[in-house]
């Protein structure tokens, strides 16, 4: 440290004192950077990789022993209807805890052991909701390997986050206005669905799809509760087998061949794609909601 | 309807408005009968109501249920034929050898091997992100990459098995001698990419939660910006980084995907992170695919390890909901 | 003042009327004393020893009042004096806050709202409520607004239309936004806001019209329009309008009521209690010692 000799000079700056400061500002911002340039990197190689691959043949052909003619068609298919059984049994289950906990319940030991029990299953590992799921619905409900048994499952996991992010909706409608509506003779019931589901609907879609964009992804539940990794068809109904995207995109992944690796990677850019795409559908939502104008 | 007990009705009623009166003899005059247009409804569509939320909100506690019950059943039947002192005592896991062995330690030490270098992957990088965004980043800057780290932690974890096995395994394997194809280093390293949005994230809420007041109060001693982030901001949000850290830790120890692609399918009892390993979830996923014929104890063995991971992350997600309520409280260490 | 009340008048007014829209406060008050000393108004509503709580805080702590029919009254008090509170009792809205609790009487045409058997939800639609704060609801347009009521009650009027305009030219509202009632509620002033508001509360026909503050977040001008309003209703509905402010209580009131620390300190005619109050506290209070 080159210490000023005068007293005089005591308050000014000193690069000595200031430099610190720029090197871990310096450091910060590589430990940030660093890891999503990664990323980006790995993307970018797999996006190379993948490029022969991405054509129209690859999302409407069907498995194939031969690489280079197999496509994802039945792995898209089934990840839609997954995604949208999913959805249709979280939403409602979901919103209706949230409905109790927010507007109904009262402050007891009950309701607080159910939401320590939210955010502990919050954290329970995938793979364990797909035990549950290969016992409970596929074997002992007699589901079998089906859709609805997927959906069931991730619809389980998805469960805590739909939750929470319904009952932070329900927070944003101002109380004033429920009591405006119980002013105007309405009861309870009539109150949430005239006056406060309609506020707080485009915040749960946005949690909803937000929690989709996460599952879409999802393999270990669906691996464990036994989803077929090799299908060459479509499936016609809620009680049919099925692959998904995820699971097609491992069965490539774990095979030997090179040309399946390419595949893989294929099939990543289109899971990539479809979630990134789920994220900005909800980013816009979410987006469009705060720009509506309450007062 | 004129039961003389109190219904709880929805719209507020069910406060116990009348609660008082019974004590109570008011002034004024009697009471007339209740006209018609005062009466309570007929329809008991509220209570319906309240019911089928309150299932809605059961089924929660019923997954939880489901879950315990589940393993714990199966797992019975494991231990019926295993015993614990074998399963606890033994150092090798060969389920679907001639020669079957059944020691979870080859496994658990496959999962706390990735675990342990995700979290050292993890922690430096994830901490000086969380720093760095809560007290130097510019606000644009923060914007930008708050929610760009969100979707880092979005990506599937099928993704990121396939960047550990065809990418990061190879790179390494130019620097580390010795380095098989599959090994924990390569997944470890990917999956501590994976958490490290997690711990960034939860860090910076807990730091950036620091009342600026505890700042002010540094900076008027006279102490710089770095020593009051280092000796003061940190220390105090200390509650809400280590919940972020043992949160991050949970969903290592749970992450399957990533090791079931790089990390092989080889349970051993080594800490040597170049080798084929397999970890507890791994393992699961293995016996999923394969043919076992369910019933027998080869098949059980997965809810014995999917039990030993519950109980793992259980006690882990309980100690980080109690540090994140500590740090709501506001408790600062 | 006399000379106007000695002047015939060209037409009789209505049985038990009371003077027109028009006429000064003073002169009201004066038509009153001499109405209302021939025939007292019925009692419309009437609490008896309410008490209420909010926790355990006594917010109320045991207040014996009557609402005369088609009458102005308004409850003054320095704020926390439970004025809220009280008309809160009056419609059963009180208990909708976590933790609150009531006790005592509250008559409606002499039947108790707080016996067992009688539904709060019913007692609301009878006994209308207007906020402090104009809350139209952010999801319905203009006529929604005005129909929610009916809307979420689960009823269907014979005749929406008339019945939204009939509810807004009452509350005044009809001529500035009959061109817009598919627009949201929420692009109006805070003055049309709350007659917005006013008209919701009016198309549910009730009884009993309760205020809370309704002008308290409004500017001048569109308190007075507010205060005309009130004017015009009273010949219809009975009207409890809380206010902070006295020179409003003295405007729109027939009677009035000052509350102080959760009590009925005095209640009289409106310009008997501002000019003679019979209590200290209230003289301390209209004079400005305190609150």
């Amino acid at each position: 440290m080159s210490a000023p000799s005068s007293r005089t000079h005591d308050l000014a700056i000193r690069r000595a004192e200031l430099a610190p400061q720029r090197v871990f500002q310096a450091i910060g911002l590589v430990a940030l950077v660093l890891p999503l340039l990664l990323l980006a990197f790995l993307f970018g190689s797999s996006l190379v990789d993948a490029w022969p691959r991405l054509d129209w043949d690859f999302l409407t052909a069907f498995p194939s022993r031969k690489p280079a003619l197999a496509g994802i068609l039945p792995a898209l298919v089934g990840t839609t209807c997954l995604m949208g059984l999913t959805a249709a049994i979280a939403i409602p289950v979901g919103l209706g805890a949230a409905l109790y906990l927010e507007e109904y319940a009262r402050p007891s030991r009950l309701t607080m052991l159910i939401e320590l029990n939210i955010s502990t299953l919050a954290g329970v590992p995938s793979i364990i909701y797909g035990l549950l799921g290969l016992e409970v619905f596929a074997r002992v409900l007699g589901m079998g390997r089906s859709l609805l048994t997927g959906a069931c499952t991730l619809a389980l996991l998805l469960l805590p986050m739909v939750i929470m992010a319904s009952r932070e909706a329900l927070r944003t409608v101002p109380q004033s206005l429920r009591e405006a509506s119980y002013a105007l003779g309405a009861d309870k019931w009539r109150t949430l669905r005239g006056v406060v589901l309609p506020m707080c609907l485009p915040g749960v879609l946005t949690g909803v799809i937000l929690s989709l964009a996460r599952a879409i992804g999802e393999t270990a539940p669906l691996i464990t509760i036994g989803a077929l990794t090799y299908v060459a068809f479509l499936p016609d109904s809620v009680h049919s087998e099925f692959t998904a995207l995820p699971i097609q995109i491992f069965n490539w992944v774990s095979r030997p061949q090179a040309g399946f690796h390419v595949n893989a990677a294929a099939g990543i850019v289109v899971l990539v794609g479809l979630m990134l795409l789920l994220n900005g559908f909800a980013i816009w939502l979410r987006a469009r909601l705060q720009r509506r104008v309450y007062w | 309807m004129t039961s003389p007990e109190r219904h709880p009705d929805a719209t507020g009623a069910d406060a116990p408005a009348s609660g008082e009166r019974s004590g109570r003899t008011p002034s004024g005059p009697p009471p007339a009968a209740v006209p018609s247009d005062l009466l309570r409804p007929r329809a008991r569509s509220e209570q319906v109501v309240r019911l089928v939320l309150f299932v809605c909100a059961l089924v929660s506690i019923v997954t939880t249920v489901g879950i315990v019950v589940v393993l714990v059943r199966e797992s019975a039947g494991f231990f019926a034929e295993v015993s614990l002192a074998e399963f606890f005592g033994d150092s090798q896991w060969t389920p679907l050898f001639d020669q079957k062995h059944f020691g979870i330690w080859p496994l658990l030490a496959g999962t706390l091997l990735t675990t342990l270098i995700a979290v050292l992957v993890a922690l430096p990088f994830g901490l000086l992100a969380a720093i760095y965004l809560a007290e130097f980043a510019p606000e644009r800057l923060r914007r930008v990459l708050k929610p760009a780290l969100e979707v880092l932690a979005g990506i599937p974890t099928v993704v990121y098995g396939y960047f550990a096995l065809t990418y990061v395994t190879p790179a390494l394997q130019l620097v580390v001698p010795g380095l098989a194809g599959f090994n924990a280093l390569g997944p470890g390293i990917v999956m501590g990419i994976m958490i490290l949005p997690i711990i960034a994230s939860l860090s910076e809420d807990a730091i950036y939660a620091v009342p600026a007041s505890l700042r002010e109060a540094s900076y008027a001693l006279g102490a710089g910006r770095l020593r009051t982030v280092f000796r003061v901001v940190v220390p105090s949000a200390f509650s809400g980084i280590g919940a972020s850290v043992i949160l991050g830790v949970s969903r290592a120890i749970g992450e399957t995907m990533i090791v079931a692609i790089a990390a092989g399918q080889q349970p051993r009892l080594t800490f040597d992170p170049r080798v084929p390993i397999e970890t507890m979830t791994a393992y699961i996923v293995q016996i999923s695919l394969g043919d076992t014929p369910t019933g027998t104890v080869e098949y059980r063995t997965i809810f014995a390890v999917g039990l030993c991971l519950f109980l793992m992350t259980l006690v882990l997600n309980i100690a980080a909901y109690r540090l994140r309520k500590r740090m709501l409280k506001g408790g600062l260490t | 003042m006399d000379t106007v009340l000695a002047a015939p008048t060209p037409t009789p007014r209505p049985s038990g009327g009371l003077p027109s829209p028009t006429t000064t406060a003073g002169e009201r008050a004066a038509a009153l004393a001499a109405a209302d000393a021939v025939a007292r108004p019925t009692e419309k509503m009437s609490a008896h020893d309410l008490h209420a709580w909010f926790g355990k805080a006594e917010a109320l702590k045991g207040i014996t009042l009557p609402l005369l029919e088609r009458r102005v009254t308004a409850i003054i008090g320095p704020s926390g004096c439970g004025k809220s509170t009280f008309v809160r009792c009056l419609n059963r809205m009180h208990e909708v806050v976590p933790g609150a609790r009531v006790a005592g009487r509250v008559l409606l045409d002499g039947q108790d709202v707080y016996a067992s058997q009688v539904n709060p939800v019913r007692v609301r639609r009878r006994v209308g409520m207007v906020f402090q704060k104009p809350n139209p609801f952010p999801t319905m347009s203009i006529r929604e607004n005005t129909l929610a009521g009916l809307r979420l009650g689960g009823e269907k009027a014979p005749d929406p239309a008339g019945l939204a305009e009939k509810a807004l030219r009452q509350a005044a509202l009809w001529d500035e936004v009959k061109d817009i009632l598919g627009r949201s509620g929420s692009g109006l002033s805070g003055g049309q806001q709350q007659r917005l508001c006013i008209a919701r509360a009016l198309a549910l026909e009730p009884e009993v019209l309760l205020m809370d503050e309704p002008c308290s977040a409004l500017d001048p001008i569109a308190t007075a329009r507010i205060e005309e309003l009130i004017h015009g209703l009273r010949e219809r509905y009975t009207i409890v309008i809380v206010t902070h402010n006295m020179q409003q209580a003295a405007r729109v009131a027939d009677y009035t009521a000052f509350f102080h620390l959760g009590e009925l300190v005095e209640y009289d005619r409106t310009d008997v209690l501002f000019t003679r109050p019979s209590r200290q506290r209230t003289e301390d209070y209209i004079t400005g010692r305190f609150g």
